[in-house]
């Protein structure tokens, strides 16, 4: 026996930090899902004709604009608690800022994504 | 405390002179924190919407506004920015134009794309 790893930590290949690629893959998962919402958002939000409450929810209202509307918030958050982590983890070295920060941003980012998805489900399903 | 060492010092970013890549790339980090301030501020409005004509009031006089305009084009130029260049750093993942001459190629269309991008969503805008 030449290293002391065992066979399956090397087959792994996760290393000390006890993962693997999963942040680099979903950061470039999510980007690619939203080159498509993006346009989407952009492009339907400026065809409003205004941004008055009946002309807002009736918008909502349609189920194609509620289903984009809550991948958005879900593929956006998901992509932003990605990269956000990679800003902290690069310019913050204290441990329990830098811990802090990591946990307020999972949090944070939960939190506004579940009041997204709440908000367009009621508008959706009361019109 | 006054700087006193008289050697040489390696290139500082206060006195350093970014080249285009570098600064394309730290707005691309700059641009990624506007669109999650913009994500969240979409989040407030839909909850704002969410509670009823009253509750929407607010943020429907501000997005009518020229302020609220004025925010709205910030942050439609910062989302297509990151767009733009989120496009160009998926074509180095899949190793396309991953050297430094290309880099340097591709960088000026990153701010021309966006700015195209942000003028076209907003003609259609403001034709609505």
């Amino acid at each position: 026996m030449n290293s002391l790893r065992t066979p399956l930590a090397r087959v792994k290949g996760m290393g000390s930090a006890g993962e693997g690629t999963d942040h680099f893959w979903l950061q470039r998962l999510t980007a690619i899902g939203l080159v498509p919402l993006c346009i989407w958002f952009c492009f339907s939000m400026a065809s409003l004709p205004s941004m008055d409450y009946a002309t807002f929810t009736a918008w909502l209202g349609s189920p194609f604009t509620a289903v984009m509307m809550i991948l958005v918030i879900l593929v956006a958050f998901y992509h932003a608690a990605l990269g956000l982590q990679v800003i902290v983890e690069d310019y913050i070295g204290e441990k329990g800022i830098r811990t802090a920060s990591l946990i307020a941003i999972k949090i944070g980012c939960v939190f506004f994504a579940v009041t997204g998805v709440f908000s367009v489900l009621k508008i959706s399903f009361a019109s | 405390m006054a700087w006193t060492d008289k050697r040489p010092m390696s290139p500082h970013l206060q006195i350093y002179k970014l080249p285009l890549t570098a600064l394309i790339s730290i707005s691309h980090r700059i641009t990624g924190v506007i669109n999650f301030v913009g994500i969240v501020f979409l989040v407030l409005v839909l909850a704002r919407a969410a509670g009823g004509e009253e509750s929407f009031a607010f943020a429907s006089a501000l997005l009518s506004s020229w302020f609220g305009y004025l925010v709205l084009f910030g942050f439609t130029f910062a989302l297509y920015f990151h767009f733009c260049n989120g496009i160009r750093h998926l074509f180095w993942d899949a190793g396309v134009g991953l050297d430094l001459e290309s880099a340097k190629k591709t960088a000026p269309a990153v701010p021309v794309a966006a700015a195209v991008l942000t003028l076209v969503t907003w003609i259609v805008a403001i034709a609505a």
